[in-house]
């Protein structure tokens, strides 16, 4: 039988990691310098490399012959359960720099608390994952500040950004069913427990970034039961064309 | 003739392994960089380890180790991958990081665990042994380097980012 909360734990920490890797691989060939190119890129790469291993994990945990490939390329919008931060779009920079921000800083956190999993593979996963998100951190926060100090245009961009992507936050500290039974279990992470601890980092960033923290905001929730935003179906449509069009192509 | 379990001891694997070099830094093989985490006689299983998750080597890397065991005679030895312990560049040996400089890429700063601490020693240039260098950018060529510039020869080059 299917340990139904673990799978859809699983697949969460993968679909996260996928939509924002997928997200980022679009800046490919499109940042204003070289250097933030490769940045964006490889904080993709490693954010694909982790779906990878997440969603891998979460087909053997199905049991019905789905593997990475087969999770990422033949589910539709309503069977994603990534958070709805990671889905939204890139914007300008400043919009995607707010993004990794508000999400690497969750996810360092997240991922720091799964490495002490009672279920030994994501507790391994997690262990491996924060020592790559510790650089996606540094990354973002950096460019916090040298965005929203740097020039009236680059601040104004960045605070629209923050804008955006703000009303999203929320979202990353509400558990549901799934989380309470991984929590009981020992295998998962109580989110809300996360909350003080990421106050904290980002208030620390936007000060230095004189950037005001922005008021709390009603949450707006779905991406975990598959209700997600527009954006959500127009990445995929994008990302799995290849493996609907031509089921199976291989290189 | 088939040889009885147990008998294929670690020295003989890793002597095979010690040749594979790594795809994308091909003067360092898969030991020196710690990839491969030893070899079990019992299970004969080789246990290796993926460097970065998204590392698109890590499939060559598992493609060599196969074809080196196959070539030296060692087929039923199986190679299996696991993420934990997670890797770390304080397991790159001490021949690799002679090896990586040589080649012109600066060796990871020992000190896995000190986040506050990486990066911030400046890098040794590999061309002209200078520390008067700067990091260009933190994400480079592949996952695991930084780009860095030398400021006395002004040639630029790779780190080997602490991990």
């Amino acid at each position: 039988m299917i340990d139904q909360p673990l799978f859809h734990y699983a697949l969460r920490l993968g679909d996260d990691s996928l939509i924002l890797g997928q997200r980022l691989s679009e800046w490919c060939g499109h940042a204003a310098a070289l250097e933030v190119d490769l940045s964006l890129t490889n904080i993709g790469l490693d954010l694909i490399g982790q779906a990878t291993s997440a969603l891998g994990y979460a087909g053997d945990l199905e049991g019905a012959g789905r593997d990475a490939d087969g999770l990422a390329f033949h589910r539709d919008a309503l069977d994603y359960e990534n958070c709805l931060l990671v889905e939204q779009p890139n914007g300008d920079f400043g919009q995607t720099i707010a993004r990794q921000f508000l999400f690497s800083n969750w996810h360092w956190l997240f991922l720091s608390a799964l490495a002490a999993s009672k279920d030994a593979t994501l507790a391994a996963m997690a262990a491996k994952s924060v020592k790559e998100v510790s650089y996606h951190v540094e990354f973002a926060n950096d460019w916090m500040v040298r965005l929203g100090d740097g020039t009236p245009e680059s601040h104004q961009r960045l605070s629209a950004g923050l804008d955006w992507n703000w009303r999203f936050v929320e979202e990353l500290f509400i558990g549901d069913d799934v989380d309470n039974e991984m929590v009981q279990r020992g295998i998962g992470v109580d989110k809300a427990s996360l909350r003080a601890a990421y106050d904290a980092r980002i208030i620390d960033v936007l000060n230095d970034a004189n950037l005001p923290v922005p008021k709390k905001h009603r949450a707006i929730t779905g991406g975990r039961r598959g209700h997600h935003s527009e954006h959500l179906g127009h990445l995929l449509s994008q990302m799995q064309f290849l493996q609907r069009a031509y089921p199976g192509a291989s290189w | 003739m088939q040889r009885e379990i147990g008998t294929i001891d670690a020295q003989e694997v890793m002597a095979v392994l010690a040749a594979v070099p790594d795809p994308e830094i091909p003067v360092i093989s898969v030991v020196e960089l710690g990839i491969v985490r030893g070899f079990d006689p019992l299970r004969e299983v080789v246990i290796i380890t993926p460097t970065y998750s998204g590392c698109p080597a890590t499939l060559v890397i598992e493609q060599s180790i196969r074809a080196a065991l196959d070539a030296a005679g060692l087929s039923r030895i199986l190679v299996k991958t696991e993420l934990a312990p997670a890797w770390s560049t304080d397991w790159i040996t001490q021949a690799g990081r002679a090896k990586l400089l040589a080649y012109g890429i600066a060796p990871p700063p020992l000190g896995d665990g000190a986040p506050s601490l990486r990066n911030r020693l400046a890098a040794q240039c590999p061309q002209c042994g200078s520390h008067n260098t700067t990091e260009i950018s933190r994400f480079a060529s592949t996952p695991c380097k930084a780009l860095w510039r030398c400021n006395a020869c002004q040639e630029p080059f790779d780190r080997f980012k602490c991990h």
